[in-house]
């Protein structure tokens, strides 16, 4: 098996879509294509209301373009599946289950003592131990996502896909939670997609950054961040970076 | 939102004292009431007409000759079957029309044409069919408290937030994990919504039903007072009884709001 002749994990080709609206028909997405490789994090970012959640959407499998397609492992996506799981913003803990039966509610099979072993580690695995009989709402905002990560890892999925997952934190939660992230993908390679338009969470944690246009939305530009984790995010070079992607969001930064 | 357990300690005696000051108004305008009560009644020199004593001395009575405890007895018998009935029949059904389409645009615009119409309507129809026994106030409480429950439901299925539905195909569980750990506890509080609401609709349909063609319940106790020798004294006492014996079912049924798996629709 040689290394180059793996292929992309995630191919989005050809992708259109719009939708029907009282002033006709709104175009979103206009002719996206991008690849994914295996265990490769890419960020996507765009100006506000630019379709990047439509395209997740469309990525993950909730959702169908008008044209092109979206292929995992070279089968065409048609429906949601638990091989890629998304964590969005506004979060989908239940709340009526504890902490565990969260955990254990993607996992499948009659072992319950080995879910609940699974769901266990997973819950230490991201600060949770000591918390597996409490319901959500006895827990702060960022321990949910912190459930929310769990219930996500503990099934074993090949990609995780990430639509803002931590924009409704406050800032220094944000930041810690994406550290944490960082320290999870560092022990359990995942493929991931992550949708954000903070520029700087996404050349933090992202091997890749794709920027997107406004509506109609295509790929305007695609930056590779060729540093190793852990990352230093006041080097020159990432601020470097920083002012580059930002540059091609439209936003003029006064350096140089 | 801190820690609840924390407060709870630190705050018992102003919780009691906060307690006290909410229960006075109340309480006052009820002596008020009872005041006023009897004053009218000396004044007037009714005859028919009890004062509050009479009242009291009158419920004494019953309980001592043990037919109060017949009474209520009887009708919380028939609100219990009746209304247990209609839970075993309502929340299936209301959880089968709110997830398919087909069976809501079949069924709801017959449920919707039968709600309307007053269980006491009913009553020559209940005769009809089942008698002058127990099982016709049973039918007409089952009735009456079967149609908000069904709706309540369907409103809990069809206001399951979109996220929940969606992470559960993310998933990609079965139908019956989804519908045990998803479907059916995210419509807990709209079913607990519909018992408080069916359960008191029975409780007024009980006492209805039993004025009508029974020998036993408090329904059949305040209309026999009257016939029999005009004891209004006994009529006020079952009134009051039934009022009371309301607050406390509904009281029982908001206990079940306090249960953990349905606490995070009333917080935040």
């Amino acid at each position: 098996m040689s290394a180059d002749a793996v292929p992309p994990k995630i191919v989005v080709d050809g992708v259109a879509k719009s939708f029907a609206t009282d002033q006709g028909s709104l175009r979103v997405l206009d002719d996206i294509s991008l690849t994914v490789g295996d265990g490769e994090i890419v960020a996507i970012v765009g100006p506000s209301g630019c379709g990047k959640s439509t395209l997740m959407n469309i990525i993950c499998g909730f959702d169908r373009p008008d044209r092109g397609t979206v292929r995992v492992d070279g089968v065409e996506q048609m429906k949601p599946s638990s091989r890629g799981i998304l964590i969005s913003q506004n979060g989908s803990v239940f709340p009526w289950l504890t902490v565990q039966q969260n955990l254990m509610f993607g996992l499948t099979g009659n072992d319950r003592d080995e879910k609940k072993r699974l769901a266990d580690h997973y819950a230490e695995m991201v600060g949770l131990k000591g918390f597996e009989t409490r319901y959500p709402h006895e827990l702060s905002g960022g321990m949910i996502k912190r459930v929310e990560l769990a219930r996500a890892l503990v099934v074993k999925p090949e990609i995780l896909y990430m639509d803002e997952p931590f924009s409704a934190l406050d800032a220094l939660l944000h930041l810690r939670m994406r550290t944490e992230l960082l320290r999870i993908l560092e022990k359990e390679r995942h493929t991931v997609v992550l949708i954000t338009h903070d520029v700087e969470e996404a050349i933090h944690v992202a091997d890749r950054v794709i920027v997107l246009s406004i509506r109609p939305t295509t790929i305007k530009a695609t930056f590779e961040v060729p540093f190793a984790q852990p990352r230093k995010l006041a080097s020159a070079a990432m601020q470097e970076l920083r002012m580059a992607v930002l540059r091609e969001l439209g936003v003029e930064t006064y350096s140089n | 939102m801190g820690s609840p357990a924390l407060a709870r300690d630190g705050l018992v005696e102003r919780d009691y004292m906060i307690a006290l000051k909410r229960a006075l108004p109340p309480i006052a305008v009820l002596a008020l009431i009872i005041a006023a009560w009897w004053i009218t009644v000396v004044a007037t020199h009714s005859v028919v007409f009890p004062t509050p004593w009479q009242v009291v001395t009158g419920a004494t009575e019953l309980i001592r000759d043990g037919t109060l405890f017949q009474h209520i007895g009887a009708s919380l018998f028939r609100v219990g079957v009746g209304f247990g009935l209609a839970v075993i029949v309502a929340i299936p059904l209301g959880l089968w029309m709110g997830w398919v389409h087909g069976a809501y645009v079949t069924l709801n615009p017959l449920f919707q044409m039968l709600r309307p119409i007053s269980p006491i309507a009913w009553i020559p129809i209940a005769i009809l069919w089942f008698g002058v026994g127990d099982v016709s106030p049973i039918f007409l409480i089952f009735i009456s408290s079967v149609f908000p429950m069904v709706v309540q439901t369907i409103t809990g299925v069809h206001t399951i937030e979109k996220r929940y539905l969606r992470a559960a195909a993310n998933f990609g569980v079965s139908r019956v994990t989804l519908f045990k750990q998803v479907v059916i506890p995210a419509t807990f509080p709209q079913m607990i919504v519909g018992m408080r609401i069916g359960l008191g609709v029975a409780w007024l349909v009980v006492v209805a039903a039993e004025m009508i063609a029974l020998h036993s319940g408090l329904g059949y106790l305040i209309l026999d007072s009257r016939n029999a020798g005009n004891r209004y004294d006994l009529v006020v006492a079952g009134m009051i009884i039934i009022g009371l014996i309301g607050l406390l079912l509904d009281g029982l049924m908001r206990l079940l709001e306090s249960l953990k798996v349905v606490r995070w629709r009333y917080v935040r």
